[in-house]
This record gives C-alpha cells, structure tokens and sequence, in this order.
C-alpha cells in the first residue's frame, strides 16, 4: 500500500444545474477528504472544469477517479499529481499595517511578487497568485503584522505543454491525454 | 405531433416496452394520472409508495426488464426512498417517475414539495429534476437506457406540475439520448486476459466465487461451462443462488455470513479466487485482515469502482460477465483438481449428508422443515421465492435448493424488512405464469401487509408462508449470541394472521405441526386464488453456522451437535 499524498484532478463534466452538488457528494458518501474544489467554465460553454484535491492513497486515488466516472455527468477525469502542471492559487490578504509596520509588509509583498491592492490607515489588502506553499510562505511573515482578513480561491491546475486534454458535451469518450514531449518549462 | 407532458410521458413508457406500473396518485402527478386514460399501459394502485419501488424492483428482478413506480411530490416521494436503496444495493434497473411542484414554486416550500433529486442522490445511479415539456421524451429514453445499461441501478425522474401539463412537439427519434460522459460498455486489456489465464493455469486449489452479476449479465452458461471445463468449484453468494444450479455437483453452496463451514474454509484455504459478478461484500467475506490470505484474486466485475474497494485483486477484468467468460473459456484447459476435490469433500464431512427431513418429529416445527418441505413441493415447478430478512432469509437461502436463475428475489445489500410482500406482486405481474411464494418473517410481514389489498385488487395467484416465531428473530439471535440473550424489544405481539388474511378475502391456515406442512403447501398450490400460511415455527430457533460481524470468515459458531439441526432440544 502506497502512503497517503495530496492528489490533484481535473475533471471536466457536464455544464448542467446540479453537477457540482454531484461531485461534491460522492466525495463526502464515499469519505474521500477534499482539501480544495474549484469549478468554472472552460473555452467550451457546454463544459465545466473542476480542480479538486484529495488526500489519498494510490489505491483510493483510482477509486476516486473510478467513482467520478461513474457519474453520468462527468465526461473525462484526468489525475494530473505525477504529470507536469501549472498549479495556482490565489489569496487576498487583508493585514493590519501600521505606520511603521507599512513599508514591511510592502516589503514583503513584493518579495513575494504580490501586488496591493487596497489601502486603508489601518490595513494594507495584499493579492498573490502562485502555488499553495508561495501562498502559504507569504501568510508565514505576515502573521506577525496581525493578518485580519483572508479568502482563497482553491487551485486550478493545468498541464504544461500545448496539448490540451480535450471533453465535449459531443461525446468524447477516453480523449488523448497530453504527452510530455513539447513540454514547456517557463514560470 | 403536439402532445402535453403528461401525454409524452405515457407515450415513451409504451415505447420502452412498459405495460405495467405501480404507482400511488396526489396533486403533483395528477396531469400524468388524468392522461393515462389514453394508455395501453396497466397502472397498479399499490397501498404505500414504498410497496411501489418494491414491486417495480420484484418485477425487474424477476424478468430482466426494467420496473416501473410512479408517485407524487412530497411525501408520496420520500416514501420511495427505501424501495430506491434497496434496487441500488443490489443492481436492480427501476425508474421512479415523481411529481413536483410547478417550477415556479420550486424552493418556496410550497405545499408538498420536497428536493426528491436531491434526497435521492446518493442512492440513484443518475437522477432528473424535468422542468419543460420539451425534455420529458428524452429523459425518459435516457432514464430506462442507464438504468438497464453497464450495472444496473435505479433511476429518478421529477417532473414538475407544468412540465406535465404544457405541451410541446413530440418527436421520439429526436429524442435520442445524449450521454457523452457515460461509459457502460469497457472491456479488459490482452494482457489482462493473459494475466488471468496464467493464474487459472496455475492454481491448484481454485474457487468461483458467483455473484448477482451472472444473473443479470445472464451467463449461466458460460458459468457453468467454465466450471464443468476447469473443475473449479463454485461458491455462491446470497443474490447469486440460482446463478450456478444447486444440484450440480461443482456447486458448493453459500458463502459468507450463514454459509455452510466447508464452503467458507474452501475460500479461506484457496490459492485463487475467481470473483464472477461479485462485490465482496463484508457479509460474504468476514473481517478482510483475515480473508483468503494465501489467494491470489481475479476480478470479473463490470463496474470499475468496485475493483479493490474492499479486496485487493491481482488481476481485474472490467467488462460484461459474459463477454469475460466467453474470452476466456476457449483458452482454460482442464486441469486435474481431484486432489483439492476431494479434500473440500472431506471438509464437508457428515454435514454434507445431514438430511433433516429424517429427523424424527419432536413435536416442534423447525422453520428449516417448512422451507426444506417447501422446496421439496414446488422444486419441479416455475417457482419464485421472494424472502424478506431475517432469520427465515437465511433458513431459505440454506435449505431451498435453488436450480435457475431468478428463482430468487431477495433484499440482499440493503437488507430491507418488509420487501418481500410487495416484491413478490411485481414478480408474479413479470411472470404470471410463475408459482410465486412470499417467504416472510411475522415482523417483516408487518412492514408492508397493507398491500394485502393490491394482491386482491390485482387478483394476483401469490402465496404466502409466513415463518412466525414471535420475534424479529435474527435480532434476537444476536441479543442472544452478543447481548447475554437481552431480548429488549423483539418479542412481538402478532395480529391473528389467519384473521387478517380473511378480512382482505384471502384464504388462510394456521400450521403447528410438522405433519401439517406439506398438505398445507398443497392446498395452497391447488387454490386458483392467493393463500397465506401462518407457520407458527419454534420460537427461539438460530441460524447456524455463523459468522460473527467482523470475525474472522473460517471462525464461525456451529451447529451445537451435528444431528441437532436447530437450537434447544428439550
């Protein structure tokens, strides 16, 4: 038995009322533990796409993916934790800052590359998009500073490389699955 | 053609092949109601809803077909909820259609309304909430074609008030379904074939584990030819009695829970399993830390999250039973197992020859007798038994030797008291020509008899043993084997069954005696109408052998003497 790790899928499903709710409880009937779900629409307008993140084995890992298509509404279910991907998420921090605890946290802002976005007398609100350990880093420091407010937006994910994993609402069935030649690097 | 919602609905049960449904009317579905004076389709006014989802689940599992139940929003709605449960723990194609509320009223609260779809979600393989006409014809195509498809399950459709009253064009060939990310039909890799072949090829003390899923996948012939061409013994679960014939000599019996010892010790001792159709279910394998540790697994199971879920197989071929098998079956050579054979006949020992109709009569009527007797009268016969739970669910599974495949209709996943009742009138309205027994517990009975009355209505030939021996008594049993024989709130205080039965216009006897329990069956075969037995057996009877929850499945309580079949003996 594999030990338990953070699982990232993408799973494209049906844009269809309900579909979450769906998603949402298999995972809770089948205690599956999720750490992150996020949904929106992709270049298609009759498909959603879903990020979730779940502890799990192995083992578990292909259940969860088995499971998923067993929902009538999912079209194609894709675990991305092995392969090359561009993981994001983002973060408004909201920090109690101060006269003289100002430049600091701008400082540390922009060590992180996060831009600010608001700014009160008492509090500056800092945005950052990155990896959930950036996100987690930049917290760190602030925690100090009195972090007031926080909100994050769970990740999205996507391979590296110009392939694209294809789903319709036509009907795809299995689609080809991105190979890791052509895969691009950059940050 | 324009027809209303309502209209549709009706028209594509036809065309689904549907003649019968059963079904309770109310507000929210009445437009449905007042259009099927206009169908060829027969409606069944069942007594409680949930009767409804059980015979639609008896009728699918006694013909193959999909059933139909059909019922109002709200209250009429949630009633279904365990019929639905029970078709999906056990793989049973039924469509529920609901009523709902006008869409506009949808999330006031308004009077019965209730989030059927979502109530039912996770114990539906899909689901519908219907707002338009226009949608009706191709839900429903889409709702029989993924409850009958890949492994079967039941299927809600909620449809609105206005959805049924409104009318639109109807076409059924552009109602074609649309289900892109919807996958029953996989099949296994070569090299997963090859992989099983090797295994099967090299196993020297295999065993066939049949499941359900022969039954429904419908390869009882390659089961049996498998078994005959590689002289591996079958073991069976409860839902797969009749799937591999009782009489034949490969057949082992049932596995599990109250399966007979050799069987189980044949499995803990195997170095294959060859799961056909099967889930290993916590009732048929024991605690899984123990579970047939020396046995490499294969896998044949068409719904892909079941493979490893509770047992880690070696090999798993996702695909229809019967396509598997018939990929395989041309490459299995026979191999001698006279060896294994003959030890699993040594395991068997003097149970294998107890024969409890020579027991002499010690003025107590065994349970084990009414259905050993039972069978012994209609086993030349198209018979159905349809058990509910309990203590007489396991006496049946044991001692009524089941031949053909749906000669068994029974609650198995779910283990739903109260099931069999209405389960058995959907099975005798699929099989009219079929000798229909209830074989029922008096606490189980008295879950669903209200629909005493739909048998009378429907003038259905259903007859009825009930084994009463005053308790819920496989509650009992565990009280007694687990609780220090704390018999908190199982005895029963029982209506007069015979009197009951006469009220609804059923004919009815009373048996006390062993010596009364074949000419009763008989007397009940030979009456043209239905006829209901009150078996009043021993009361503190066991099941034996037994597992206990989350022993170890070779660990069981036996019998406490081989002669004695059943418990005290005073």
């Amino acid at each position: 038995m594999s030990s338990p790790m953070m699982n990232t899928f993408v799973v494209y499903v049906e844009n269809k009322p309900g579909v979450q709710t769906r998603v949402a409880s298999l995972f809770r009937r089948r205690a599956f533990n999720i750490d992150s779900l996020t949904v929106g629409r992709t270049e298609k307008p009759e498909v959603s796409r879903m990020t979730i993140t779940v502890d799990a084995d192995r083992d578990q890992a292909r259940r969860i993916e088995a499971n998923l298509y067993k929902l009538v509404n999912v079209l194609l279910v894709e675990n991305i934790t092995n392969q090359p991907a561009i993981v994001r998420d983002l973060a408004m921090i909201k920090v109690a800052a101060t006269h003289e605890a100002r430049s600091h946290v701008l400082e540390l802002a922009s060590v992180f590359r996060a831009r600010v976005v608001d700014v009160a007398p008492e509090s500056l609100t800092i945005e950052i998009t990155g990896a959930e350990d950036k996100i987690d880093g930049l917290l760190e420091v602030l925690r100090p500073y009195g972090v007031l407010e926080m909100v994050r937006t769970g990740i999205v994910a996507m391979r590296r490389g110009t392939k694209a994993v294809t789903a319709t609402a036509a009907g795809t069935g299995y689609a080809q699955v991105a190979t890791d030649d052509d895969v691009s690097y950059s940050v | 053609m324009t027809k209303t919602g309502a209209e549709i609905l009706w028209e594509c049960l036809e065309r689904e092949h549907v003649t019968t449904v059963f079904g309770y009317p109310g507000g929210a579905i009445l437009p449905a109601y007042d259009a099927l004076k206009h169908s060829k389709v027969h409606h069944v006014l069942v007594r409680h809803e949930q009767g409804a989802t059980h015979m639609a689940d008896g009728y699918a599992r006694a013909s193959g077909e999909v059933g139909v139940a059909i019922a109002t929003s709200g209250p009429g709605a949630t009633n279904m909820v365990t019929g639905i449960a029970t078709a999906m723990l056990d793989s049973s194609p039924i469509v529920c259609i609901t009523g709902q509320v006008g869409s506009k009223l949808i999330g006031s609260d308004a009077f019965q309304e209730t989030d059927i779809t979502g109530v039912t979600l996770p114990i539906t393989k899909h689901n519908y909430l219907v707002t338009h006409a226009s949608e009706v014809a191709r839900t429903i195509r889409e709702a029989f074609y993924v409850a009958r498809s890949g492994r079967p399950g039941p299927v809600l459709v909620d449809i609105t008030k206005d959805a049924q009253q409104t009318s639109c064009e109807f076409d059924w060939e552009a109602a074609k379904p649309q289900l892109p990310g919807y996958r029953p039909d996989l099949s296994p890799e070569q090299a997963e074939y090859e992989q099983a072949l090797e295994l099967i090829k090299n196993a020297k003390r295999p065993v066939i584990l049949a499941g359900h899923g022969i039954i429904i996948s419908g390869a009882m012939k390659e089961v049996r030819d498998f078994a005959e061409r590689t002289g591996i013994p079958v073991a069976l679960t409860l839902l797969g009695l009749g799937a591999f014939p009782a009489s034949h000599p490969m057949n082992l019996g049932m596995m599990g829970m109250h399966g007979e010892a050799w069987v189980n010790h044949t499995i803990q001792e195997a170095d294959l399993l060859l799961a056909f159709g099967m889930r290993f279910d916590d009732r048929v394998t024991g605690t899984l830390k123990t579970y047939a540790p020396n046995a490499k697994k294969i896998h044949v199971e068409i719904d892909p999250a079941e493979i490893n879920k509770n047992v880690k197989v070696d090999v798993a071929l996702v695909g229809d039973l019967r396509e598997v098998l018939n990929e395989l079956l041309p490459h299995v050579a026979s191999v001698d197992r006279s060896e294994w054979l003959d030890y699993i006949d040594r395991l068997k020992g003097d149970a294998a020859v107890r024969d409890i109709q020579n027991l002499p009569d010690n003025g107590h009527l065994y349970a084990a007798h009414v259905i050993n007797d039972l069978w012994r009268e209609t086993r030349d016969s198209d018979s159905i038994v349809v058990t509910d739970v309990g203590q007489h669910q396991m006496w049946e599974a044991q001692y009524y030797k089941h031949d053909r495949p749906r000669s068994l209709i029974t609650s198995g996943g779910l283990g739903t008291m109260g099931f069999a009742l209405p389960a058995a009138i959907g099975a005798k309205v699929a099989r009219p020509n079929a000798e229909v027994w209830v074989v029922v517990g008096d606490g189980g009975f008295q879950m669903t008899m209200s629909e005493l009355a739909t048998i009378v209505q429907e003038n259905l030939k259903v007859n009825i043993a009930i084994i009463n021996n005053g308790f819920l008594g496989m509650v009992r049993q565990w009280q007694e084997f687990f609780y220090e024989r704390n018999y908190q709130a199982t005895p029963l205080l029982n209506p007069d069954f015979v009197k009951l039965a006469d009220a609804y216009g059923i004919r009815s006897m009373a048996v006390k005696q062993r010596s009364e329990v074949v000419p009763a069956v008989q007397s009940a075969r030979g009456h043209d109408g239905p006829v209901l037995i009150n078996f009043k057996v021993e009361q503190e009877d066991t099941v034996y052998p037994m597992v206990a929850a989350g022993a170890a499945l070779h660990e069981m309580i036996r019998r406490p003497s081989p002669i004695v079949e059943t418990a005290s003996d005073e």
